[in-house]
This record gives C-alpha cells, sequence and structure tokens, in this order.
C-alpha cells in the first residue's frame, strides 16, 4: 500500500478511532460517516477501548504478497465490547491457544514489512488481554 | 420490457490452460456459443472478468475479445464485479436486450489465472474483500471464508468433516463433464485426509485456481422461437448488494444479498424455492455452499448444511446443486464462473446433460456471488415450451 493510503488511516491504525452516531448512539468502527443503524451522518469520533473476545479465528499459511514474512500467522474476527467487529492478525499467542470468546486487546505491531524499499506498515493487532481493565 | 432467452452456449474446458492466451480463451468460447445460436454478428458484447489488470496486465478486455472474435465494431464493455463478474456481465446483456437497446447480444465470461505467482493470485484475489480493513491486515480471500466456517461451525455445533457431502457431490457430477477440471471421485475419507490450507478450510472445502472462458448468446424471447431449436428464457435476473467486509455485517452467518438477490429473482418469475428444480450455487468453499442453500430459502439458518448431510443435494435430491461440478470441481476460473453456472443450467433445462441429468427440469436456478457475499446476482432460466 502506498504511504499516503497508510498515512490516512492514521486515527484508525493506532488508535482505533472510530465514530458515534449523535441521533442513535451507534458505535462504529471502520469509520462510514453514515450511520449503518439508522443512516443519520456519523462523523463524531469515538476512540474504541481495544478490549474484546475473539468471534472467529483462522490460521494464514498461504499469505498475500507482502505479508511472506509473517506466515504462518493468526487472524481473526474480535468483537469489540463495544459492539463491532474488527478483522485482525493475532499476536503473541500461539494458534492452538486461541479460542472463540477469549478475551483480547488491542495493540501496536508491524503489519507490513515494506521489503527492501516500502514502507514499514504499522497497526493494530490483538493479545490475549492481559491489561487491568480499569 | 421484453422477454429474453438465451440462445446458444459455449464453454472451455475448466483448468490451467499453459499454452492459451486470456483472448484466445474468450474467442474459443464467443465461437462456441454463436456457433450453437447460428449468428454471425451480433450488436454487442459484455465480458465479465476480475482479474485481468492485476494477472495478465491487461485491461480493456471490451474491445479486444470484440476485435479478436471478429467483431470489430460493436459495442463492448468489460464488466466487474469480482467473483461475480461473469454474472454481473449476464446482467447487463440482459438489461440490454430486455430494453430493446439491443437484439443479439453475447455475454463471455473469461478468466485466465494460472500465469501468476501464488501470492500474486492471492493477493488479487483479496482485492474482492474490502481493501482498507480486510486485506490490509493480511486476509486472504480463503481466511475470510475460513472465519465464517468455523464461526458457523461453533454456532450449530457442526464439525469439519459434516462439509464433506458438498466436496463428495461436486466432484461425482464433475466425472461426467467433460469440461470440467477436476474429473475424479473424492470420498468422505478423501477429504478428512485433504491438506490443511486455512483452518479448517482445506483443499478439498475449495475451488481450485484456473483458466477458463464460458459465453451465452442472448435474443428477445420472441424472436427466440425462430433462431434456436431450444431457446431458455431467462424469467428472472436480479441483484442484491451488501458490505463488502464480512466485520460490517449485522450477523455475518447471513448472506444479506444473496437474500436479497433471490427474493427479488423469485418474484420476478412468480416461484418460490419449491419450484426450483437445480440450483447452480456459488461453492467457491464449501461455507458458501451451506450459507447460499440458507439464503436461496432452501433450508432455515444454520440447516443449509443439514441438506447435503440428509443427501438431498445430488442429481435426484430435493435440490441437486453442482449439478456439472460447480466450483468446486468444474472449476473457479473467477469472472467466468457465473457464465458457467447459466450454461450449465441451459444443458439441464435443453435435456443434454448426459449421465447428470436432472429428471425433467423445468426451471434452474444460478447464483453468482462476488466477494464473501457483497454482490449476489441470480438468474432463473425457464424451458420454452413449444
Amino acid at each position: 500500500m502506498s504511504v499516503p493510503r497508510n498515512w490516512r488511516l492514521q486515527q484508525q491504525r493506532y488508535c482505533l478511532v472510530g465514530e458515534i452516531c449523535e441521533k442513535c448512539g451507534a458505535k462504529i468502527f471502520p469509520p462510514r460517516d453514515v450511520c449503518p443503524e439508522c443512516e443519520a451522518p456519523a462523523q463524531t469520533p469515538f476512540a474504541f477501548s481495544g478490549r474484546g473476545e475473539v468471534y472467529s479465528y483462522s490460521t494464514v499459511y498461504h499469505p498475500p504478497r507482502g505479508f511472506e514474512e509473517f506466515a504462518p500467522y493468526t487472524v481473526a474476527l474480535v468483537r469489540l465490547e463495544e459492539g463491532p467487529l474488527v478483522t485482525a492478525q493475532l499476536t503473541d499467542v500461539d494458534a492452538d491457544q486461541v479460542r472463540i470468546g477469549m478475551p483480547v486487546e488491542m495493540v501496536t505491531r508491524k503489519v507490513q514489512g515494506g521489503g527492501e524499499e516500502g514502507a514499514i506498515v504499522y497497526g493494530y493487532k490483538f493479545r490475549p488481554a492481559i491489561r487491568p481493565t480499569a | 420490457m421484453r422477454d429474453v432467452a438465451i440462445i446458444g452456449v459455449g464453454q472451455t474446458k475448466v483448468g490451467e490452460h499453459w499454452d492459451v492466451s486470456l483472448r484466445h480463451l474468450a474467442l474459443e468460447a464467443v465461437q462456441a456459443a454463436m456457433t450453437d445460436a447460428g449468428v454471425t454478428r451480433t450488436d454487442a458484447l459484455y465480458v465479465g472478468n476480475m482479474l485481468s489488470g492485476e494477472l495478465a496486465g491487461q485491461e480493456h478486455l471490451g474491445a479486444l475479445v470484440a476485435d479478436f472474435a471478429g467483431l470489430r465494431g460493436i459495442e463492448a464493455f468489460k464488466i466487474e464485479a469480482a467473483c461475480g463478474s461473469g454474472a454481473a456481465a449476464l446482467r447487463m446483456g440482459y438489461v440490454a436486450v430486455a430494453g430493446g437497446l439491443a437484439d443479439i447480444v453475447i455475454v463471455v465470461g473469461v478468466e485466465k489465472m494460472t500465469d501468476a505467482l501464488g501470492p500474486d493470485t492471492t493477493m488479487a484475489l483479496a482485492m474482492a474483500a474490502d481493501g482498507d480493513y480486510e486485506a490490509a491486515q493480511g486476509l486472504s480471500f480463503v481466511a475470510i471464508n475460513a472465519l465464517l466456517m468455523r464461526r458457523y461451525m461453533h454456532e450449530y455445533g457442526y464439525s469439519h468433516q459434516d462439509f464433506a457431502p458438498f466436496a463428495v457431490n461436486a466432484h461425482h457430477n464433475a466425472m461426467n463433464n467433460p469440461h470440467a477440471m477436476f474429473r475424479f471421485p473424492v470420498t468422505a475419507e478423501r477429504f478428512a485426509r485433504a491438506k490443511m490450507i486455512c483452518d479448517p478450510i482445506n483443499l478439498l472445502d475449495s475451488s481450485p485456481i484456473c483458466d477458463g472462458a464460458a459465453a451465452v448468446v442472448l435474443a428477445p424471447a420472441d424472436a427466440a422461437r425462430t433462431l434456436s431449436a431450444a431457446p431458455i428464457r431467462i424469467v428472472a435476473s436480479a441483484v442484491g448488494t451488501d458490505t463488502l467486509a464480512v466485520h460490517d455485517r449485522r450477523d455475518p452467518l447471513v448472506l444479506e444479498g444473496a437474500a436479497l438477490s433471490t427474493r427479488r429473482a423469485y418474484e420476478q418469475a412468480g416461484v418460490g424455492p419449491e419450484d426450483i428444480d437445480l440450483f447452480e450455487l456459488h461453492d467457491a468453499f464449501s461455507i458458501m455452499a451451506a450459507l447460499s442453500l440458507e439464503a436461496a430459502g432452501f433450508a432455515d439458518k444454520g440447516q443449509g448444511l443439514r441438506l447435503a448431510l440428509d443427501g438431498e443435494i445430488g442429481i435426484d435430491g430435493r435440490i441437486p446443486v453442482a449439478t456439472m461440478g460447480g466450483l468446486k470441481a468444474r472449476g473457479h476460473p473467477v469472472g467466468a464462473t457465473g457464465v458457467y453456472q447459466v450454461v450449465e443450467v441451459v444443458q439441464q433445462l435443453r435435456g443434454l446433460a448426459g449421465a447428470n441429468q436432472v429428471p425433467n427440469a423445468r426451471l434452474g436456478m444460478a447464483q453468482n456471488i462476488g466477494g464473501s457475499g457483497a454482490t449476489v446476482i441470480t438468474h432463473i432460466l425457464e424451458r420454452m415450451e413449444d
């Protein structure tokens, strides 16, 4: 992916910033500017806690171009505690330890290496929850 | 709106065509369909294709194929809707003829996937998903389906082995299809031992990467009788859409786009699932076959797999699927698949499906899915009685 394309997504990638609908209160990630629940405009930023649980998971052995150096890696749909699902990699965990319903939390990790000339891309991954909840 | 009929079909064998280029594949299918229809000229050509830009470095397929097929000068475009590109091209051909803007239209779906290396093909296929929020996280298209399959097993208590009947049925039917890629049987035992590619999806849950082209010729139904000995009427052509990303769906295990598309198709045709004699569904992965059966009203939520386990998807079952091998065993040259499905429904309705003939097939449905369910195109075809 090009540098500007990643740069545009930095609030999402580093801080899990989505949106909240002022009309119906729906919390939205990824941001889409129109509430998927009530179709009202929804552009108020909302930072998600990063806590959630595994909704489903799998392990990628045959990665797309650009992700070879990480294979095999575990991917998941994570149900955030505020409601939305997020697609992301899991990290700091063996594939055979992952279970549906496992509590996880967001961390920032290298997502793409960039090769010899490309930019390294950082973003969210999820690891088994170890931070104390407030 | 005019009624539209299919007056000719053609297809290449699906496989690894190292010695054949994309344009030659398209040409072979176009020529076969035009010969079958007995026409030498058409008003327009619509090309269904997903990956030519990414894998062959070639876009602009409309004019390219028109020129190469000896149709230089006619209206021609490429139409893209990921793995649903083939049926999307047919949909546009249908719109042109139904709307009276063209009389004879040829639709060809073509894909050339085997020239590229694995990681490049994997990356290209992932473009059917959300680029910023699925593919950018390193998910392959297989992985997205694996997430759905694991959740389905978890929610409804199925084992992986319960999915075996889809592969067994598809391979069984492909043995009698000379155009199919995999003409060998698969047993449940072999399914259990198949190589894992993206847990829980194994090799026999998955359709293959391959090359192929298929084509149909369309005409107004009232003219079709004089043009063709066995015209097939398109009684429904409908599209439904959904979010590209699975995570944006209210319930990832419900294909809303497919439900919308089929509901619209049933309404147009004035029929229900109980009237459909065969269903060429989009079994790119066995989980997609199960979810498609549910979305199309053949089974309740979580029960699509039960239909397969109960032996109801075979040629003599309640709803035969993948009657010529499906995506699993005929093969899934992505942008061509939607046209292959329709060609096969036409074969069934003409009574030319050989050993795989569904007895007394009168009404057949084909459903082509782009991405993990974001674009779903359904066609219902009917034999025109004399």
